[in-house]
């Protein structure tokens, strides 16, 4: 397995538009949580949620791919652009076949999605935009990075609900060891319309709480649901050798370990497998869990999903045996691209040798046996990293990051 | 040199005019194409109102009250088609180590019709902005989140393993078997359910496609409207369906005696990035997928014996695949049948790849290579051996299948059969 | 019968297909070709879509691909609306 470094970042959420200012948001335990404002929410159970209000496309996306696009994908524009720049690499210099992206997305363009229904059935078909087509597949975000970028590489799409930002980073890993030399990879999401809000509802996992910091509250007795977030993060993935060769010295790190697992149907009397992904990524990195210095959590906020999530970390490094932390706490769940800013937060994490806090959690139910780091960042050296995520059905992932040895 | 082989040992289908694979089969080798007015919508007003749909009857296919309400017809087909996989393969839920079981599914559009009839209702025909929760449906996130679709396969076929939705638009089908097939190359499952889906037939998807005018107009002649490299074309027919195989590695599938269909023996996708609905005429990535695939199979281009266009009917496309397959294959293109089965099935989007590769499997099983319908005039820019209209003998041990997408996707798969397997 | 104007024209684009940042749709575009002003085919398709929706109209599929300039479409459109008054 060659080795994968990360040269280039791209974050952005609730709290930061840019992965600065996510990141000193983050680190300071700084929330994007607000009320709903891109519609008006009264009328539904649901009030909260980390909305980008202050991302305004037009500034990151020319005007003519601003219409063929939709949110998700603006989104992505502005952090791949950020995250070329960051690691200062000009893909036009590198040859075109040897260039990867791979998003991971999971519900789409639904604002445009929604407003193209809309015209259908209130007008008809003629008044469809061309746009539709593309706008808001689940692969519209990749096709157009690869367009504007240049990038003939394989370029794909994983779709594993908020699992798939960690799918995603592993599987151009994969590829960035059959002869690609780099990849952008990640995911970012907006769910952020009354359909989307309202297709989500029947879960019964969206905090419907009023008070931001009671809403989404991962590990706490008081647990009620998580809240819906948009953003995410794209990462320029480099295959180690190439990356030095093109004079990167200081990479963020090197993604060393990665994992998938499927939970059995609840009711058959099989046991849920994170623990399984968690072990498996940590294994695959070449390490034992004593090796690990944190975890990110998936977080879910629901009591049954919390539970499973700490016992299976207490399973993997014993009763409080690690660090544990859900800065998710501050922007939402994010859906394809909570995973990559999970991982482009935890190197962040490694870089500067601190762990950024879980917000908002007070109580942590006792019956977890878990560390998790509430209210104020914790300094700590820190070397390796292990990003957990689960999408709803019973999708679990898992990555181990290493920081830069220099 | 890959230390592991990747077989498959077990097929399903759903597909327009013919559930099931023996139905597929003699469907494709009728020659006859399965598409008519559309039934699942009423078409009016819409500029393409023919597509090839599946008479689909989920109750008699197996699937239970509760499955039947649980799951839009997208997830339906998958499951359907994926228990015929399993069966065929020999192996039982109980015999596949759960942990070790991976699911691959690919599907570009989601659970359309699923998701289009709720918002019909939450917002009350298109009227509300702010669609009224209180007619939710409880399932509405599946239809909403098409990661749900690997739900329902992993839970048909119990796995435990990596799980995902390959969702890369029209090559979905053929990006879902890349996937899986390196999943067992590295180690990661020792099976893996791996397949693709669709069912766009809804007022949404096929306004779309009319939107950007990439359909056919050929409404009062049904069956004839979808009509691959022919010089009169004018567009895509959608169609709906499902394929689904059971890939294992091949000397654990030796060992028990499976039969075999064949190997994947190369696969490899690459992206244009020229434009996210056009094609140059060139085809020079869909090429570029095609070399790359054959070198993994370590096949030249005299070992190739059949291949199975994307031959959507579409002006451009039929032109660029022409050029892509000269290009990738030299002199060579102009010995070996190609054929579109769209012609016949209509193109179900994320579906299609996997019922692609079905079809090659099939014509390597049987040694006949299926037709392209509708194909009566010659296009000089599409001069090669489309196998017009009729099926045909053909001693077949090795398959190509292509794809081309929105977005700019370029893919391409060889599955061959090994000597040692051929009778 | 009203005619339809170059600023009619732009008015769609701006609405349906967006601007490039270093073009000037207010300057003197009417022979500058769509492709030179950053428009594709789907632009078109969707200019074209938006101007039947407007004016009534009705424009066939090969009849898009051949208006490759501003003047064009205005020409084009002009003919189809007198047609249609006659």
């Amino acid at each position: 397995m060659k080795p994968v470094v990360v040269t280039g970042i791209g974050a952005l959420a609730s709290n930061g538009m840019s992965t600065e200012t996510y990141w000193s948001a983050t680190v300071d335990g700084t929330a994007g949580i607000g009320p709903i404002s891109r519609f008006e929410p009264e009328t539904y159970p649901i009030a909260l949620a980390g909305e980008m209000a202050s991302f305004d496309p037009k500034e990151h996306v020319p005007s003519r791919l601003l219409v063929e696009t939709s949110m998700m994908s603006h989104l992505a524009i502005a952090a791949a652009d950020a995250a070329l720049a960051d690691a200062k690499l000009v893909t036009s210099a590198l040859p075109e076949y040897e260039m990867a992206v791979i998003t991971a997305n999971a519900t789409g363009g639904v604002e445009v999605g929604q407003r193209e229904l809309q015209k259908l059935w209130s007008e008809g078909p003629e008044h469809v935009s061309a746009y539709m087509s593309i706008a808001w597949f689940y692969a519209a975000t990749t096709g157009q990075l690869s367009i504007r970028h240049k990038m003939r590489g394989h370029c794909g799409v994983v779709v594993s609900e908020q699992a798939g930002g960690l799918d995603a980073i592993g599987h151009a890993r994969r590829l960035l060891n059959q002869g690609h030399r780099m990849a952008l990879a990640g995911g970012t999401e907006s769910t952020m319309a009354p359909a989307g809000l309202v297709a989500q509802i029947p879960t019964g996992h969206l905090s419907p709480r009023k008070d931001p910091a009671r809403a989404y509250l991962p590990f706490d007795v008081d647990a009620v649901g998580y809240l819906p977030g948009e953003g995410g993060a794209i990462l320029v993935l480099e295959e180690a050798g190439s990356a030095q060769a093109r004079g990167v010295t200081q990479p963020y790190g090197e993604i060393v370990g990665y994992a998938a697992t499927f939970d059995p149907r609840p009711g058959r009397g099989r046991p849920p497998t994170l623990w399984r992904a968690a072990e498996q990524a940590v294994a695959d990195a070449g390490l034992t869990p004593a090796d690990i210095d944190v975890v990110f959590a998936d977080a879910y906020g629901i009591p049954s999903l919390d539970r499973v999530e700490a016992d299976a970390i207490a399973a993997v490094f014993g009763p409080r045996g690690v660090p544990v932390t859900a800065p998710k706490t501050m922007t939402g769940r994010l859906y394809g691209g909570g995973g990559a800013l999970d991982v482009a937060t935890a190197l962040l994490s490694i870089r500067d040798g601190v762990i950024p806090p879980t917000v908002n959690v007070t109580s942590v139910d006792p019956e977890y046996q878990i560390d998790l780091v509430l209210g104020e960042s914790r300094p700590a050296p820190l070397r390796h990293a292990l990003v957990l995520g689960r999408g709803y059905g019973g999708f679990n992932a898992a990555i181990v990051v290493k920081g830069n040895d220099n | 040199m890959r230390a592991r082989r990747v077989a498959i040992t077990g097929l399903g289908v759903v597909a327009p005019g013919g559930i099931g694979r023996k139905a597929f089969w003699e469907r494709l080798t009728s020659g006859q194409s399965a598409s008519r007015r559309i039934t699942l919508f009423d078409p009016t007003g819409f500029r393409c109102q023919v597509a090839a749909e599946v008479d689909f009857d989920p109750a008699q296919y197996g699937l239970s009250p509760q499955e039947i309400r649980r799951m839009d017809r997208t997830a339906q087909f998958a499951v359907v088609a994926t228990r015929e996989a399993l069966a065929d393969s020999g192996l039982t839920t109980d015999e596949l180590v759960p942990e070790r079981t991976a699911v691959a599914v690919g599907n570009a559009v989601g659970c359309t019709m699923g998701l289009e009839n709720e918002y019909v209702v939450l917002s009350d025909g298109g009227q509300k902005w702010l669609v009224d929760h209180e007619y939710a449906v409880p399932h509405g996130y599946d239809y909403f989140a098409p990661s749900s679709l690997g739900r329902e396969v992993a839970w048909a076929t119990h796995a435990e393993g990596p799980t995902a939705v390959v969702s890369s638009g029209c090559t979905s089908g053929i990006d879902a078997l890349g996937y899986a097939a390196e999943l067992l190359w590295e180690g990661s499952a020792d099976v893996v359910i791996a397949g693709s889906t669709d069912a766009p037939i809804s007022p949404i998807t096929q306004a779309c496609f009319d939107a950007i005018k990439a359909t056919s107009t050929l409404n009062d002649q049904p069956d004839r409207a979808c009509q691959p490299f022919d010089n009169e074309r004018r567009g895509l027919v959608l169609g709906e369906g499902s394929a689904f195989f059971i890939l294992e590695d091949t000397a654990a599938a030796r060992r028990r005696g499976a039969h075999i269909y064949c190997e994947i023996v190369g696969y490899a996708s690459r992206a244009n990035a020229f434009h996210m609905t056009g094609l140059k005429p060139d085809g020079r990535e869909m090429a570029e997928a095609i070399r790359v695939a054959m070198d993994q199979a370590q096949l030249n281009p005299d070992d190739i014996d059949y291949i199975n266009a994307h031959g959507s009917g579409t002006r451009q496309n039929d032109r660029h695949e022409t050029a892509a397959v000269k290009t990738s294959l030299g002199a060579r293109a102009y010995d070996v049948p190609m054929s579109s089965i769209k012609s016949m099935v209509g193109h179900s989007l994320g579906g299609i790849g996997s019922i692609e590769i079905a079809a090659c499997a099939l014509a390597i099983e049987h040694d006949v290579v299926p037709p392209t319908a509708n194909l009566y005039t010659r296009d000089p820019e599409c001069d090669l051996d489309y196998v017009p209209l009729t099926a045909r003998d053909h001693r077949t041990d090795a398959a190509l299948s292509v794809g081309s997408g929105f977005g700019g996707f370029q893919s391409a798969i060889v599955v061959a059969a090994d000597s040692g397997d051929r009778r | 019968m009203r005619e339809f104007t170059l600023a009619d024209l732009t008015r769609i684009m701006r609405a349906s297909v967006g601007v490039d940042d270093s073009v000037d749709l207010d300057g003197d575009i009417l022979d500058t070709l769509f492709t030179d002003l950053g428009y594709d085919s789907l632009a078109l398709l969707e200019i074209a879509s938006k101007i039947d929706l407007e004016l009534g109209t009705s424009t066939p599929d090969d009849a898009v691909g051949q208006l490759e300039t501003p003047r064009h479409f205005v020409d084009y459109v002009n003919e189809k609306l007198s047609v249609g008054a006659a």
